[in-house]
């Protein structure tokens, strides 16, 4: 009796982190929310040329549903409690990409009207150079982020209150 | 280009003491009257020269270049006779009101709140008088020539050593 048969192909061995983690990387679902010429590139790299869905990155036309926004373009200071709000809705957990110049440092707008980085307002984990950042730039911030979320621990006993999740990258 | 404009010799025809200058340039005629009479002035123009749309609304900031420091500049536009007219007026800091043009064109709102915004001058009579670019908790002039580029609370850039 016992165990005479090998486990076979379709079971692995795993931690609860690494699990949860794999599930929130695997569909990364990003706030439809564009700013400025940013957002055209964004919108490019979802498109079918360069098409974010085979990272199981989708867009979504609520923030309810998001996990994850891409602030793509310049923030203006009368913009930035519009993109508080939103955020704000978001349910945990939630990523913050700054995509280009302008959302990374204010870029060329070195003016009274202009946010100076959407780090002084929100915890952002991925900074992607460029103005704007080419699609392939956007995919490779996107996959630096998915790695990120791959690091994480306490991603499972958070959940619960067992802890915090704490990332390692 | 013409010598003469049908509309400006109506206007110095009627209101000789308040025409401070009239030139053309590049084809337009510019008539600056005392700021006192800009509302005289731009009933009697849509009035009797069918200058029928108020396009633009603007100002200037001549700091240290002239004593009168704003300039209050309306673009006027006749659709029946096809043509334009500027219509300026000196607005001094000390007194930086001038009467609101919604007494008699009603385009002149937003132009105006846009103006008191960026450059602070205020309009008599204007019907609601707000900020309209800028947040409305926002200090200060934007468009003003001694506002700091970087906002007042930075320091200023100072080139590539600051």
């Amino acid at each position: 009796m016992g165990v005479n048969q090998s486990l076979g192909g379709n079971v692995t061995v795993t931690s609860l982190d690494k699990l949860v983690n794999w599930v929130r990387k695997s569909s990364i679902w990003p706030m439809t929310f564009g700013l400025a010429c940013c957002a055209i590139e964004m919108m490019a790299t979802g498109a079918s040329h360069n098409d974010l869905d085979r990272f199981g990155i989708i867009f979504r036309a609520s923030p309810r549903q998001s996990d994850c926004i891409i602030i793509a373009g310049t923030v203006t200071k009368k913009m930035l409690p519009v993109i508080k709000t939103v955020y704000e809705q978001m349910p945990e957990p939630k990523w913050v990409v700054a995509m280009g110049a302008c959302a990374c440092s204010g870029g060329i707008f070195d003016t009274y009207s202009v946010v100076q980085g959407i780090d002084e307002a929100l915890p952002v984990d991925v900074y992607i150079p460029g103005c704007p950042p080419r699609p392939e730039a956007l995919l490779y911030g996107l996959m630096k982020l998915q790695d990120k979320i791959m690091g994480e621990s306490g991603s499972f006993g958070s959940v619960f209150g067992l802890g915090d999740r704490v990332s390692t990258v | 280009m013409a010598d003469t404009n049908r509309a400006v010799e109506k206007l110095q025809g009627n209101f000789e003491a308040s025409i401070v200058e009239v030139k053309q340039d590049r084809g337009d005629w510019i008539v600056t009257v005392k700021k006192e009479s800009i509302i005289d002035v731009l009933a009697f123009l849509k009035r009797e020269c069918r200058f029928d749309m108020l396009t633009d609304v603007t100002a200037i900031d001549y700091l240290g270049k002239s004593s009168d420091r704003f300039m209050m500049v309306y673009q006027l536009t006749s659709v029946p006779f096809k043509d334009r007219l500027r219509i300026k007026a000196p607005v001094t800091e000390a007194d930086c009101s001038i009467g609101s043009a919604t007494q008699v064109y009603a385009s002149a709102g937003w132009l105006e709140r846009e103006v008191y915004d960026l450059f602070g001058i205020k309009f008599d009579k204007h019907p609601d008088l707000r900020r309209i670019l800028m947040t409305p908790d926002w200090e200060g002039h934007p468009l003003r020539k001694d506002y700091p580029l970087q906002g007042p609370d930075r320091e200023p850039y100072k080139g590539r050593l600051s």
